[in-house]
């Protein structure tokens, strides 16, 4: 947690203690059971670009980018939107899902990086 | 060139608007533009800071360090923007009255101000460190030079800069009987969102339920990503697929200020100057 504290002008304090206050509140939730899916990010692309998910279930996306340079996995179907460092991983919780299809993005990279998560 | 453009400027846009909403608010306390460009330059700098820890900030708590810093800095800056209000609607009328009569108002003012500094900050903090990374990420790969790249984000800078001086420059015109309620309210409004925000990252971290995803869907009727969408997805939080535990947060908070800023009003009254 060490580059929180480059974080400037406001209590350290207090944000640790909301980090704190909020790890402890979702330790428990955290447990429940999910699919947990892998998507990787390659040359700007996804791979697979098309997932299928089970309806009505939590899911668990892990999204591997294994370009050098960032992407935002981003889906308006999905309401979500998270930035994936170079060469990082990064989890996502989606769902549950109403069957459809539900297109996925990435922004830094949009003529590329096109998906799409079917829930059936 | 224009797709850069247009991404740095949705990114510009929600810090240029809060900016811009925050500036015209506080038009009467005394020596804001310091503490305003002090909270936008210390943004700027943090911004650079988070988006070179950005793989370290998401490795943290397993995955979800992204999420929860984004919800940590909305929280917090929530927290921040009701103070604000709450004291803006017991102060803020007199600030304008007496403007620098009082030896207490620019006492009372230097704490507002630094809760601006806060404010602003965290806002640029956040946009900002999106914006580096993006930007990072096609300077790197661009193989056209770096030239249009820049141009595209100035362009993108600039358009957010535009948007938020006519945000300003339009409130400055209200009258100054309705000035009050109508800056009060928007900054209310745009608590309410950054709150609703903050539960869609815990959501999304799955450390809250969703309780519904979507708690409805206008993305037909009126698209989140379109200029309107994007426009008041900034000012109040739309969305157009939120789910059921943003619309409680969003109430929740909603309430809470407002409560509080009668409150202090209606102490305010009573107390004798």
């Amino acid at each position: 947690m060490k580059h929180i504290s480059f974080l400037p002008f406001y209590s350290r304090k207090l944000t640790l203690s909301v980090l704190g206050a909020l790890a402890i509140f979702g330790s428990s939730s955290a447990l429940a059971a999910e699919g947990e899916y892998s998507i990787v990010i390659q040359d700007h692309r996804f791979q697979p670009a098309e997932l299928v998910v089970p309806v009505g279930k939590k899911i668990k996306l892990r999204v591997e980018n294994r370009d050098a340079t960032p992407e935002e996995f981003e889906s308006h179907d999905l309401n979500r939107e998270k930035v994936i460092a170079g060469k990082s991983p990064a989890t996502i919780y989606i769902g549950p899902l109403a069957a459809g299809r539900y297109r996925f993005f990435g922004e830094f990279n949009e003529k590329t990086a096109q998906g799409v998560i079917i829930a059936q | 060139m224009f797709a850069t453009a247009v991404i740095v400027f949705r990114e510009v846009l929600e810090a240029a608007l809060l900016i811009g909403i925050i500036a015209a608010a506080t038009r009467s306390v005394p020596g804001r533009n310091r503490w305003l460009s002090g909270g936008l330059i210390a943004g700027l700098a943090g911004a650079g800071v988070v988006a070179m820890f950005t793989d370290t900030i998401a490795a943290m708590a397993s995955g979800i360090g992204q999420e929860l810093f984004n919800a940590g800095v909305l929280g917090i800056a929530v927290v921040m923007l009701a103070w604000h209000s709450i004291w803006m609607s017991s102060h803020g009328a007199e600030l304008a009255k007496q403007a620098k009569k009082m030896g207490g108002a620019i006492r009372d003012g230097q704490r507002e101000c630094s809760i601006l500094l806060v404010v602003v900050g965290l806002a640029v903090l956040r946009e900002g460190s999106e914006t580096v990374l993006f930007l990072y990420g096609i300077s790197a790969a661009e193989t056209s030079g770096s030239l249009p790249m820049l141009l595209g984000g100035g362009i993108g800078v600039l358009a957010g800069i535009a948007v938020g001086y006519l945000i300003y420059g339009g409130l400055l015109r209200v009258p100054m009987r309705w000035f009050f309620t109508a800056t009060g309210a928007l900054v209310l409004l745009l608590a309410a969102g950054m709150a609703s925000q903050a539960a869609h990252f815990l959501i999304q971290a799955d450390m809250l339920p969703s309780l519904a995803a979507p708690l409805w869907d206008t993305s037909a009727a009126l698209p989140e990503q379109s200029v309107l969408g994007q426009l008041l997805h900034s000012l109040i939080g739309y969305e157009a697929k939120p789910q059921g535990m943003q619309v409680l947060f969003y109430v929740v908070a909603l309430v809470v200020i407002a409560t509080g800023m009668r409150w202090a009003k209606h102490l305010h009254q009573f107390k004798p100057q």
